[in-house]
């Protein structure tokens, strides 16, 4: 499981509203160092009072792009949302998609490139701004290409394997360090009937 | 640990999981020298990673394979044919626990179910009579539950989810299985916690692997020299064509020779016919102990499949062991069904990262990600049931692709028998029967995973023609060679296949005691 890394920003989003171009560097007084080395910005926020927002150390979130652009970087947060529509997840972790194809090679980063503007073609010029069905019919019409494989395959780890999604899915991972479910309702489920005891014996309990 | 030298003759065995672990320990106990060649790394309940992904790279075979033929795997994971691991402890380390024997009929396969077209059936050169001593000691030494006075474990939800559809299709025998997991402390070990990473390597030791219990035991007499990181790329023969050693690159990637006595292979079901076809010579063209042409052919993998079901209510199948139940009524041989042989149904659940990866590999879109939502209401079972033997479902050599010690990889070459595939077609049914009356609102028939049975690619028989060992295990060719795996089977059965790989290697190591004994070997 991966731990999102949502940076305790101090980015006031008010600020920060284009989606093009680079962000300017006196928006980004902590985190400047690191940013000045990237090639594209994303950020965004997670709605207050959220389970999730429990998780993260700051409702605001920014992440930087090593080689891909601000707009390229949304493109395949956009699309990872066709892929695999959650409402329960907040965009911070379609970053996380962005984030994990952005540190390929080269090569990989030019199929990206490639891959994003085949997108924006088949979205009549912008994906990003097209609709729910157009968004839809455009990324079926790359199914199959090695970027549509790239960025579906990717989904799988980057989407379902963080703090988020476990969170926004019920599911609580590592269960050892809280002495299992012995004591924590493993069989707690009162909604059919009990097994006799010859198919499920008590459980010992020492 | 014994350090044994290199020029020691000694007792060499390949691999360290269920079949090697197991005969290692057995052979000791005897007295004889045993160097065990281990080529993954050495954890420990403490080290184990209750995280999917982080367990699977640290305890899965991931060096690359390719794959060929019409099989869903091929498709879906074409470099992972297997879920299988490279670690002390092989494979033991990952498993559920489901220790079932085989039934008297699967052992005549060929009897019972005739000649079916494109199947190479055979009878096994042993029948289940032969065996019942071997399994009683395998089941003690498991501590198989519902085996000697061992209680059941408890249900958990999914169980009651599995029971209660189960039940009410009148479905007979419906428990929570034999399980080669302690429900009870027993032998130094704890009993289980519930904890759910049960394929992850049980973290409080409540499982069987031979990790913590064979290993150690064997340990225990001075008699093993246990080499973790030490993968192995060739037997070596004589000129009499008789095996004298091995090759293996060592943990700091130095090349080694040991020298053997007697050779074991027990790297599961495709690193083993690997092994003797990439140790062919002048003598041996075709590899070891091939003069058959059988070595790495009529591989099985099980009929596998998965069925998933959404309920209005909670589940956490995720909670308590991972194969907490099984109905057995699907298991004999009723060809009324239209097929041959049949099917155990057992309670599975996967973590939501294996979830993703696995409930429809290569899916998306709103209906994948409606599923995903459902995690917490889901309960699943997988389906195990025999496959058929095909002399084309075969481990063969790759024409071009080396591994990093410069071995030709292996391609796994595997079609769907018409017999699998009706099967398959009735187990989907049935499942998504059981979840329907256990009030399902959605049922959904996941694809087979990356095989975790590997079996028969070595195959014991009577005759030396169509069979590569006899039923100790020993090859026809080479008498100071054995199997020591899964690759031994005849044919598959429908049951989990470790207790009796466990039973063949202790049924092996009185027979190699007593052959070296009697100067035999
Ligand atoms: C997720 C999962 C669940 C399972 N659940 C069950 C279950 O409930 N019941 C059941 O009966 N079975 C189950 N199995 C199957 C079971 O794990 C195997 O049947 C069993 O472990 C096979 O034993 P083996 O000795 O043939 O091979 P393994 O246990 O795989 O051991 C082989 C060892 O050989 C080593 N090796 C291979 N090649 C070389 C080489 N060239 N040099 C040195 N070492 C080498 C490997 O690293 C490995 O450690 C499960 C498997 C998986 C993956
Ligand atoms: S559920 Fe039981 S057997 Fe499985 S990992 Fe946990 S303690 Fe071990």
């Amino acid at each position: 499981m991966k731990i999102i890394p949502i940076a305790n920003s101090t980015i006031a989003l008010s600020e920060c509203e284009e989606t093009e171009g680079t962000v300017t560097k006196q928006l980004l007084p902590l985190t400047r160092r690191e940013f000045l080395s990237g090639t594209g910005i994303l950020f965004g926020s997670i709605a207050m009072g959220s389970t999730l927002a429990a998780l993260a150390p700051s409702p605001a979130w920014a992440l930087e792009l090593k080689t891909l652009s601000t707009a390229e970087g949304t493109t395949l947060m956009k699309m990872g949302r066709v892929l695999y529509p959650h409402a329960k997840l907040p965009d911070a972790v379609y970053a996380l998609l962005a984030k994990d194809l952005d540190a390929g090679d080269a090569k990989t980063v030019a199929m990206l490139k490639d891959g994003i503007a085949s997108l924006n073609k088949a979205a009549k010029g912008n994906f990003d701004n097209a609709n729910d069905a157009a968004k839809l019919v455009a990324v079926k019409s790359i199914e199959g290409t090695p970027f549509f494989n790239a960025v579906r395959g990717k989904c799988i780890t980057s989407l379902y394997d963080n703090d988020m999604a476990y969170a926004a899915f019920g599911y609580p991972g590592s269960s050892w360090d809280k002495g299992g479910y012995i004591t924590r309702g493993f069989q707690d489920l009162k909604w059919l009937p009990e097994p006799s005891k010859e198919a499920s014996p008590e459980p010992y309990m020492g | 640990m014994a350090k044994f030298g290199y020029d020691e003759a000694v007792v060499v065995i390949v691999g360290s999981g269920a079949g090697g672990g197991t005969l290692a320990n057995e052979l000791c106990q005897k007295g004889v020298k045993v160097v065990v060649l281990e080529a993954g790394a050495l954890q420990s309940p403490a080290t184990f990673l209750n995280d999917e992904w982080k367990s699977f790279s640290q305890l899965a075979w991931l060096d690359n394979r390719t794959t060929s033929g019409n099989w869903r795997v091929a498709k879906d994971f074409p470099n992972l044919p297997t879920w299988i691991c490279k670690t002390v402890g092989g494979t033991t380390t990952h498993w559920a626990g489901a220790s079932l024997r085989l039934e008297a009929h699967e052992m005549k396969a060929k009897t019972t179910y005739g000649n079916l077209k494109g199947a190479n059936l055979q009878d096994w050169p042993i029948t289940l009579k032969d065996l019942e001593p071997y399994y009683a000691k395998a089941e003690d030494k498991m501590g198989v539950t519902r085996t000697n006075g061992i209680p059941g474990l408890p249900g958990n939800n999914n169980f009651k989810v599995l029971h209660a559809g189960a039940k009410k299709l009148g479905y007979k025998e419906v428990h929570t299985g034999n399980m080669a997991i302690n429900s009870v402390p027993r032998h130094d070990r704890g009993r289980c916690m519930q904890i759910g990473f049960c394929f992850q390597g049980c973290k409080s030791g409540a499982k069987w692997s031979t990790l913590y219990t064979e290993l150690p035991a064997a340990e225990k007499t001075g008699n093993i020299d246990l080499r973790p990181d030490s993968h192995v790329t060739r037997i070596e023969h004589n000129d009499a064509g008789k095996v004298s050693g091995v090759i293996y690159f060592d943990k700091d990637g130095k090349e080694q020779r040991q020298k053997a006595r007697v050779v074991c292979v027990a790297g599961n079901s495709i690193e083993t016919p690997r092994l003797l076809l990439l140790s062919a010579s002048n003598k041996f063209p075709d590899g070891l102990a091939n003069s058959s042409g059988q070595v790495g052919r009529n591989y099985m993998r099980h009929l596998t499949a998965s069925i998933y079901a959404a309920f209005k209510e909670p589940v956490h199948m995720y909670r308590g062991t991972t194969m907490a139940g099984i109905i057995r009524d699907e298991a004999g041989n009723n060809t009324k069904r239209g097929f041959v042989g049949g099917y155990e149904m057992e309670t599975l659940s996967l973590g939501l990262p294996f979830m993703a990866a696995f409930l429809n590999p290569g899916g998306w879109g709103s209906e994948f990600s409606w599923w995903m939502e459902q995690y917490a209401n889901l309960a699943g079972m997988w389906i195990v049931g025999e496959d058929m033997p095909r002399e084309t479902n075969r481990v063969t050599l790759h024409k071009d692709l080396k591994d990093k010690w410069g071995s030709a990889i292996p391609n796994v070459h595997f079609d769907d028998h018409d017999n699998d595939l009706a099967m398959r077609n009735h187990a989907f049914t049935a499942g998504e029967n059981v979840y329907k009356a256990a009030g399902a609102i959605k049922t959904f028939r996941t694809p087979p995973y990356p095989s975790t049975h590997n079996l028969g690619t070595c195959r014991m028989g009577l005759d030396a023609k169509t069979s590569v060992c006899n039923s100790f295990g020993q090859t026809h060719d080479i008498s100071n060679l054995f199997i020591s795996d899964g690759s031994q089977f005849t044919t598959g059965g429908a049951e989990n296949p470790t207790l009796t790989i466990v039973t063949l290697a202790i049924r092996q190591a009185d027979h190699i005691a007593a052959q070296m004994s009697s100067k035999n070997l």
